[in-house]
């Protein structure tokens, strides 16, 4: 008996929510003014819908199939669990792509793929379906492409060509981890597999000696995914983990994907709540390393982030003796250390600093949270005084504790 | 006094043509009063008409120009008012603009910042139904969207640019927005237009209530960025209730299932591949064994930095091998050694001195790249002793398997791992010393050493000397060839 779309479809996505990325963003600017094929990018990107778990949809995000031939421990598509499989067509994709983004609720496509037989024809069959958007329906509209470690050069080439982001899931955080959770997934083939990506795009940006540009190679660049609390890695290995891949591969992005229960779970990783808080501190780290100067060495100083604080307080408080901080006279760089202050924050005082002396009362309208910033800084009217050595300090910045919600 | 009915579509550009003719009619503030449309209830003077545009130019921040075409758009009816007293200040002080603690100008951002976030969430939001034939050559869909601000006007380009090839209508209360043959046209708002569900919609909701995970469940936050007020609109969001309801179920459910038996196929699956995994591939040996082995090192710290081990390359009979110091960023992407900026300057060097790369076996006494990382980039650290002493086994064992006439040691880092003692290479370059098991070994410098002198005619001099040490070590080959 054949499925129905709408029964694929849902078993399709539902086996594709534990990719945590959604991202439209970057990647080269196209259109459809001339009246000829479908879709834009904008390179800001847009997320079209919220989910209950306020997550956002910016992308279809689906699998081309969940029958797959690794047995990854953490996967509700692993082959060992019993969750019920499908398979899209080349042409069930290419018309829920384009009929979704016709209706603008979709920016594109994200598509990945359970290992069948091979990585090779896996990867081929992937690369039909979005050289089908591309080529038979001029579809313009963003393409997102999970890639296979392990994939024929010349798959990875036109998937490449494609594409506007491709990603391969470093998946753990450590190697054992990986060998006794993935045990067919090898870290050293996902290492070079960026590097390759990275290789690639570079080529790709790199113009001949007669000035023709190399054909375009995923624009929109790479990214990664880890899972957190499947394995014992603290969060100082994964955050060095990620400082390696943003410099060794350029990547755009690594997201933290909080291991969630699955159905089907595996008897070597029992169902928990999923570590959210955890995650979020993670992304506000992350962040912290990619913009605000910060080393992935002392954001996790020993060893776990405070989940009760975000990163950035907590470094201000282990390091007090670095402040108050003149708002009048700092440089970007420890401003940008400041509790409280974001980056337009900062921005805007080096910008008004060069026309008044900022009183406390201009910051807070600059938007500056002062409730976390107001002790680690200095203004025309203001000093924190003995407020910065108190021994009560982390207390009076760190909201009280809750009851967590019963799992 | 003056009034300034500005009309419903065009507004942002006729605002910024009235308030240029205000200004260089040096028209303050409070003389003058502005609308959107001629609305009911305001008085307009027909003696007073907006004053012509007199000559000469008037200069304003090109930021405020951006900022006050947002504006516009708000619904905010003392909008076109505010911009226009900020102006007057700003035509004497332009650097206002910069000021960001200026109250004026943080009501103002705050409303641009209202705006845009409307544009936003109107090209996010909107829905369309198909509403023509779907094999017609242009296929046609509608939308109705209720927008906080005035913002069909601006966000309307958008859905030109993106759907070119179909024809689509927007309707919103305030405004109607038609792309009709590649044109667009705006026009009055009218009554909700009846327009019927067509069967994507359906598959859309499949698609939304699967993609959410339940064990994440966070209204909060989805409410955050979908408030309540487009739920209207939007098809998805009719699911929404029934997601949060049954979530905890959900779960429960899934922390209550025991692991079961895996199914058939994963243990036919399991089968084959045991059954396909040939027993255990013999040590290869010769170099090839080598190079397996090299990759899976871990006699010191260095690969969990690296991507991978970059072993030696070349000929197994080559009688010349140059030995540098450490794979670099594009080795350790590429997996081959010397192709990096060092390794195309070495090329150059070899060519000339009419030694074939081909012919050659080049290899690093470290195998590992050893980095730290500024930034986002990784700046190339030079090995340890415990380094080099860890990776030399490697080295020795590629050349016992070589057997090489002769070894270049490029750099402190090879002549300490080949004879025991790294310093003074300066000193040293040119000689032949004893290496491991007798091999002649001749000294010189890294190429990189000559990419880092500052000076281009040191370079040049420098450059020319290693060049010599490399004819000397072929012609000391060709001399015990003859022999």
């Amino acid at each position: 008996m054949s499925m129905s779309l709408q029964d694929k479809l849902a078993i399709l996505s539902d086996a594709a929510r534990y990719d945590a990325s959604c991202a439209s963003s970057g990647g080269q600017r196209r259109d459809s003014r001339d009246g000829k094929g479908l879709g834009s990018t904008t390179g800001a990107g847009i997320c079209h819908a919220f989910t209950p778990d306020g997550r956002c949809v910016s992308l279809l995000k689906i699998l081309m199939t969940n029958f797959c031939i690794y047995d990854c421990a953490y996967c509700v598509n692993r082959v060992s669990s019993n969750t019920p499989r499908a398979r899209f067509s080349v042409e069930e994709v290419v018309t829920l792509t384009i009929e979704f983004y016709r209706r603008n609720y979709i920016e594109g496509l994200f598509l990945s793929s359970g290992i069948i037989r091979s990585p090779d024809d896996t990867m081929r069959d992937m690369v039909r379906i979005v050289r089908t958007l591309r080529e038979e329906h001029d579809f313009r509209g963003y393409v997102h492409l999970k890639t296979i470690p392990g994939a024929s050069a010349e798959l990875i080439e036109e998937a490449g060509r494609h594409a506007d982001r491709l990603s391969v899931n470093i998946e753990l955080p450590t190697e054992a981890g990986l060998a006794r959770l993935a045990p067919e997934k090898d870290a050293g083939a996902i290492r070079r597999h960026m590097g390759d990506i990275r290789l690639r795009r570079e080529e790709a940006g790199d113009r001949s000696h007669r000035g023709t540009p190399a054909p375009r190679f995923a624009p929109a660049g790479q990214s990664t995914q880890v899972i957190v609390g499947a394995d014992g890695a603290d969060d100082a290995t994964i955050l060095r983990q990620s400082q390696r891949l943003y410099g060794a591969y350029g990547l755009k992005r690594v997201y933290y994907s909080a291991f969630s229960p699955i159905p089907e779970p595996s008897a070597l990783l029992p169902v928990k709540a999923p570590p959210l808080v955890r995650e979020h501190r993670l992304y506000q780290a992350d962040w912290l390393m990619r913009f605000y100067g910060f080393e992935a060495g002392e954001i996790a100083e020993g060893g776990d982030l405070d989940l009760s604080m975000d990163p950035k307080l907590a470094w201000a408080l282990r390091h007090r003796e670095r402040f108050p901080v003149d708002v009048a006279t700092a440089p970007r760089e420890m401003l940008l250390r400041v509790p409280g202050f974001g980056t337009r924050t900062v921005e805007r005082i080096l910008s008004a600093r060069r026309h008044r002396r900022l009183r406390h009362a201009d910051l807070l309208r600059m938007g500056a949270s002062l409730r976390k910033a107001a002790p680690f800084i200095e203004a025309a009217d203001w000093h924190p005084g003995a407020l910065l050595d108190s021994g009560h300090l982390a207390a009076r910045l760190t909201p009280a504790p809750r009851q967590l919600a019963l799992f | 006094m003056p009034h300034i009915a500005l009309p419903p579509t065009g507004t942002a550009a006729a605002w910024r043509e009235a308030a240029r003719a205000c200004l260089s009619a040096r028209l303050p503030p409070e003389a003058v009063t502005w609308s959107r449309g001629a609305e009911a209830g305001v008085l307009f003077d027909e003696g007073e008409a907006p004053p012509p545009v007199k000559a000469g130019p008037i200069r304003v921040p090109a930021a405020f120009v951006e900022m006050a075409a947002q504006v516009c758009w708000h619904r905010d009816p003392q909008r076109f008012a505010r911009l226009y007293a900020f102006l007057w200040r700003l035509r004497l002080k332009p650097a206002l603009m910069e000021d960001a603690a200026d109250p004026a100008l943080v009501a103002l951002r705050g409303m641009e910042k209202a705006v845009r976030r409307d544009i936003h969430k109107t090209h996010a939001f909107v829905r369309f139904r198909e509403v023509g034939e779907r094999d017609a050559p242009r296929r046609r869909f509608a939308a109705w969207f209720e927008p906080q601000h005035l913002t069909l006007e601006p966000s309307a380009p958008f859905f030109a640019r993106r759907f070119g090839d179909m024809d689509w209508l927007i309707a919103t209360p305030d405004l109607t927005a038609r792309f009709e043959g590649g044109v667009l046209r705006l026009e009055e708002g009218a009554p909700r237009p009846e327009l019927t569900a067509d069967d994507a919609e359906e598959l859309w909701r499949t698609y939304f209530r699967n993609i959410f995970n339940p064990a994440r469940a966070n209204p909060a936050r989805m409410l955050a960025e979908m408030p309540r007020r487009y739920w209207a609109n939007l098809p998805e969001a009719q699911t929404i209730p029934d997601l949060l309801r049954e979530a905890e179920g959900r779960v429960r459910a899934m922390a209550e299932a025991a692991p079961k038996e895996a199914p058939f196929y994963a243990r036919a699956l399991a089968a084959r591949r045991e059954e396909a995994a040939a027993p255990a591939p013999a040590p290869a040996g010769g170099l090839a064994g080598l190079v397996r082995e090299i990759e899976g090192c871990r006699r010191c710290p260095l690969w969990e930095g690296a991507t991978r081990a970059v072993a030696g390359e070349g000929p197994v009979d080559a009688a010349l091998a140059l030995v540098g110091e450490q794979p670099g960023d594009g080795e350790d992407l590429g997996g081959r050694p010397f192709v990096g900026p060092a390794g195309q300057l070495l090329d150059g060097v070899l060519r000339e001195a009419g030694i074939a790369r081909e012919r050659t076996y080049l290899t690093n006494a470290v195998k590992h790249f050893k980095y730290t990382l500024k930034g986002r980039r990784r700046i190339h650290q030079s090995p340890s002793g415990g380094e080099i002493a860890a990776c030399r086994p490697w080295l020795l064992a590629e050349l016992a398997e070589l057997r090489p006439k002769l070894v270049v040691a490029l750099g402190a880092t090879a002549a300490a791992a080949l004879t025991g003692r790294g310093e003074g290479i300066l000193k040293r370059r040119g000689r032949i010393e004893e290496g491991p098991d007798g091999l002649p070994v001749l000294l010189t410098v890294h190429p990189s050493f000559l990419l880092r002198l500052p000076d281009p005619v040191l370079r040049e001099t420098e450059t020319e000397r290693f060049r010599e040490d490399l004819v000397a070590a072929r012609t000391w080959l060709e001399a015990q060839q003859a022999a």
